[in-house]
């Protein structure tokens, strides 16, 4: 029964709009591949029937939309074949980004936490810091990228550290609003409960505020790991399109060769659906050690 | 005692005035614009004599306001000095500085520490208290890169940006005219209109929406922005490639938001729809929307900056000799780091406002809302 529920309203409609969208994604390969091709086939002198006038705009080397086939062939090419070293590797260019959206995801979770208790417990930076954190972001920092990496490179600090700067900028928002909520939400009964047990700040802080917080940080953090490979990609375009997925994109933008772009949007997506896929796991993880029960599935 | 613990940031302060003063001169001695000692006298008396005083047990908004008028008077005179002295930044210089900080944190706890029955008043103070804060943050960075003399390349000062938003209007002006009233409003309004629409759609079709849900969440944690090249591609180097980037970004947060919205509207509530006979889109227009009002207009704020940064970073792959993006890619690359830094405050200003107005929006139409109603 469950598993016919699972199969009904889950698989089966997902798997149906995935199928749709290949199909509109062929549709579009074609019409927006065959002016080109038409241009060809007369330049050339050639006559084909519709068949091969469809092959050939599923095939074109440097398509307008490259068919969905054509892409899945790159990315597998580009990361099973090829050595992990190789230049042309998406795994090597997706292991740069993801180093530096390691590093900037780590420092933006602790200083996003380091905020937050200190807007927890001092009423003055509460009243003044919070409405900078909010307007903090209204900074298009991904704008600014650019000038990060080029100033900072100016003063020789060049490679991993910039780029990981972005993605701490983008990242430590969303953990210092989550962090200030979750180490909020103990109720005023159980705040006087550690009261009554006589426990210091220190006590109330590490026995109660934190423990109640941490369903809440996973919550932010998966939002945060998700702008953090934004801020990443967006850190590497500047950086001359040395390595990592951003520069992958560059390159391709510059040589028109759309399949590459596309084949690195792909690696971009895999890697940040992985890593979020990851925080939630560990949140999961974090929440059963904690002797959270597992609820009953909401209806 | 407890006035040892409670201001320590005055006794800090005295104690670190007191300390440049033993260190007089304000600057090394061979400076090329010597300084008046009437102004730095005042200097010291300000500070100083705005730590003593709030060490008296007077109440706390006069000391605020004492502190308010010492500090910073003090550290707008101490940077004064600094004009055609770049960088002679001494000990004593940071000293004043840094006890002038500490003098207005003890003024920002202070403030944060009065209650008030008066909304005014405390509405009020709610833009004081940050506004002292961003106006330190300025401070302290004009007394770092002018003090310590960092180059102009590495950080320009605040008064040098200032200064170059105000004999640049005009080329800023027609950057956000491309930028902004051409691909970010259009991008927007159709962006959020059409993942509206596709979310009603879904509300309707219910094997439409249990396939196109888990697709949809999966999109808005990717990172879209990416599509900005093949965008250039499609739709050339002018608006509208960058309204589709930002058509892209903005579909996903709202489709999914309304989706979540609409399923809102509590149990009891619909069934009393159903007992009124009110057929699916009387239930919609007059239950589920209002109670999904939360829902989209946390998408629409989302999308506000989203919006944003996708038009100027889809300029980064080309564009007209004209917009945000172009002018923030150009300028740094010819070195005018201070024209970069006016156009990320001019962003920064119009990313607030559009916030701004769709905040506004907000407590107009969900007036009713209790995370608006409780004050």
């Amino acid at each position: 029964m469950h598993r016919e529920k699972l199969f009904q309203h889950r698989i089966l409609p997902v798997a149906t709009i995935v199928l749709v969208i290949i199909a509109i994604w062929y549709a579009g390969a074609y019409f927006m591949n065959a002016p080109f091709q038409r241009d060809l086939d007369r330049r050339g002198n050639v006559t084909s029937t519709s068949l091969e006038f469809f092959e050939k705009t599923m095939a074109q080397p440097k398509p307008t939309l490259p068919a969905p086939h054509q892409v899945a062939q790159n990315v597998f090419e580009n990361t099973f074949l090829r050595r992990v070293t190789s230049n042309r590797s998406l795994v090597y260019h997706a292991g740069v980004t993801l180093s530096s959206t390691v590093v900037g995801f780590t420092l933006g979770t602790l200083l996003g936490i380091l905020i937050a208790v200190g807007i927890v417990h001092v009423r003055a930076l509460e009243r003044s810091l919070m409405p900078w954190i909010i307007a903090s972001q209204m900074v298009p920092i991904l704008a600014v990228a650019p000038m990060v990496i080029v100033v900072l490179g100016a003063i020789n600090i060049t490679g991993l550290l910039p780029k990981a700067l972005i993605s701490t900028y983008l990242s430590f928002f969303p953990v210092t609003v989550g962090m200030v909520k979750g180490l909020r939400s103990p109720e005023l009964i159980q705040l006087d409960l550690m009261r009554t047990y006589n426990a210091s700040g220190a006590q109330t802080f590490w026995k109660l505020r934190v423990p109640a917080s941490i369903p809440f940080l996973f919550t932010s953090m998966k939002v945060a790991i998700a702008a953090s490979v934004v801020g990443a990609i967006v850190g590497e375009l500047p950086t001359g399109a040395v390595a990592g997925i951003g520069s992958k994109l560059l390159a391709g933008a510059y040589y028109s060769q759309t399949i590459d772009i596309w084949a690195a949007l792909i690696a971009g997506s895999v890697l940040a659906a992985l890593l979020v896929a990851i925080v939630a796991l560990a949140g999961k993880v974090a929440d059963r050690a904690m002797g959270s029960k597992p609820m009953g599935r909401p209806a | 005692m407890s006035i040892f613990t409670r201001a320590w940031q005055s006794w800090l302060a005295l104690a670190l005035a007191l300390a440049a003063l033993a260190t007089f001169p304000l600057g090394i001695s061979d400076i090329p614009v010597p300084y008046v000692p009437a102004r730095m006298f005042s200097v010291y008396v300000l500070a100083i004599g705005g730590a003593i005083t709030s060490l008296l047990p007077l109440p706390g908004l006069f000391l605020a306001a004492v502190l308010l008028v010492c500090s910073h008077f003090s550290t707008g005179l101490l940077l004064s000095r600094l004009t055609g002295n770049e960088g002679s930044g001494s000990v004593a210089f940071f000293l004043v500085l840094a006890a002038n900080w500490l003098l207005a944190w003890r003024c920002v706890s202070l403030l944060s520490a009065i209650r008030t029955r008066s909304s005014t008043f405390d509405a009020l103070l709610r833009l004081i208290i940050p506004a002292i804060f961003g106006a330190w943050i300025l401070i302290l960075w004009e007394a770092l890169t002018r003090g310590l003399g960092i180059p102009f390349i590495i950080l320009p000062p605040p008064s040098a940006i200032g200064a170059r938003l105000m004999t640049s209007v005009p080329t800023l002006w027609a950057d956000v005219q491309q930028t902004v009233f051409k691909a970010v409003v259009f991008g927007y309004v159709v962006g959020c209109a059409s993942g509206f629409a596709v979310a009603i759609l879904a509300d309707r079709v219910a094997f439409f929406r249990h396939g196109l849900l888990p697709i949809a969440n999966l999109m808005s944690a990717l990172p879209i922005i990416g599509v900005a090249p093949i965008m250039v591609m499609w739709f050339g180097f002018d608006w509208q490639s960058k309204a589709a980037v930002v058509i892209v970004m903005t579909f996903f947060p709202m489709l999914v938001n309304t989706i979540a919205g609409l399923s809102a509207a509590g149990s009891m509530e619909r069934d009393l729809m159903r007992s009124y006979a009110s057929d699916y889109w009387q239930t919609l227009m007059k239950l589920r929307l209002p109670a999904a009002m939360p829902f989209i207009f946390n998408a629409l704020k989302i999308n506000s900056t989203l919006a944003l940064i996708g038009a100027i970073v889809a300029e980064f792959f080309g564009t007209p000799i004209v917009g945000m993006g172009f002018r923030i890619s150009t300028e740094i690359g010819r070195m005018n780091v201070d024209m970069v830094w006016a156009e990320i405050a001019v962003a920064a200003l119009v990313g607030s406002v559009f916030y701004g107005l769709v905040a506004l929006g907000e407590r107009a139409t969900t007036f009713w809302h209790p995370s608006n109603r409780g004050g």
